[in-house]
């Protein structure tokens, strides 16, 4: 089975980086781009384990690992 | 005092640190490979400057697992001293022995250079008896060096008084423009509740020889050495 993991900096936290991305959009024309948020994402595949389990695995590695919940939300996809 | 420097796969600065405790303040050093378990007769632990894992997912993200970490954390949690530098300092954020953790700076530019720093506190085991707003210059070499705490933590934390370190100006004043990577209140170094854990993000071990322009991280280092010799 294969999960996907996306980590995100929290709301509250500023992004220096798509700041950064923003501007350079603005310069470029892209007047409509309110604002950018850069953030991670992960494909993980895991064997020999049921979609419960795997689910259960890639929420902790998401949660211990992949964020980290001082500065960071993740939201986990699971692909049937 | 007995010292021990950790080394990660991608720690940079084990050496000057090794090299400040052993041959400029007369202690003794040793080397402690990420996969070793054992602290057994140290003193002390530093967790040295660099890009473990090269940074990967995020600074001191994946070294937060090293096998040493798990004899770190027991160290620390029996008023063992721990000071981290850094790449040492997100290590020890990322495996909550400090608070916080670290944005890209704000410029997004990794930054090499000297900043000046206030001392905030002096009953850390890095700052003991270090006169409280005395400044210190030393030099900062990292992009991810913004701390961040949401506002209610960092009352807590300034009212823990956990905050040792703040950037500021050469003569001590709160300024935007003294602070290189847009860390929250300024803070460039905090240590924990019990003061035996200390994390900083200038370089000590890089100002403590004249040849270097600077002697004022070597304060520091005595400080660590007064504390270990009276304890």
């Amino acid at each position: 089975m294969k999960a996907r993991v996306y980590v995100t900096l929290k709301k509250s936290v500023f992004d220096p980086q798509g700041k950064t991305i923003h501007d350079a959009l603005r310069s470029m024309g892209y007047s409509s781009v309110s604002d950018v948020r850069q953030g991670k994402f992960f494909e993980v595949s895991l064997e020999g384990v049921t979609a419960e389990a795997g689910q259960k695995v890639v929420e902790e590695v998401a949660h211990k690992v992949l964020a980290n919940p001082v500065i960071e939300s993740y939201r986990v996809e699971v692909e049937a | 005092m007995k010292v021990g420097v950790v080394v990660f796969p991608g720690s940079n600065c084990d050496h000057d640190a090794y090299h400040v405790v052993k041959h400029v303040c007369g202690g003794e050093a040793r080397f402690v490979w990420h996969k070793d378990a054992s602290l057994a007769g140290l003193d002390a632990v530093i967790l040295p400057g660099g890009f473990s894992y090269g940074d990967y997912l995020r600074t001191g993200g994946i070294a937060r697992f090293s096998p040493v970490m798990k004899s770190v954390v027991e160290f620390a949690d029996k008023g063992g001293p721990v000071i981290g530098i850094c790449n040492g300092f997100q290590i020890l954020q990322e495996a909550g022995l400090l608070p916080g953790a670290m944005l890209r700076n704000r410029t997004t530019k990794f930054l090499s250079q000297p900043v000046h720093v206030r001392i905030e506190r002096n009953d850390s085991v890095l700052t003991d008896g270090v006169q409280v707003g005395q400044v210190l210059t030393m030099p900062i070499a990292h992009g991810d060096g913004n701390f961040y705490l949401p506002d209610a933590e960092l009352d807590r934390l300034e009212g823990e008084g956990q905050v040792v370190f703040r950037y500021t100006t050469r003569d001590g004043r709160l300024e935007d423009a003294a602070n290189p990577n847009g860390s929250a209140r300024a803070i460039a170094g905090v240590c924990n509740a019990a003061r035996n854990v200390v994390g900083l993000m200038p370089h000590p071990e890089r100002a403590s020889e004249a040849e270097l322009g600077s002697l004022d991280g070597r304060q520091l280092f005595a400080a660590l050495a007064r504390v270990l010799q009276a304890a």
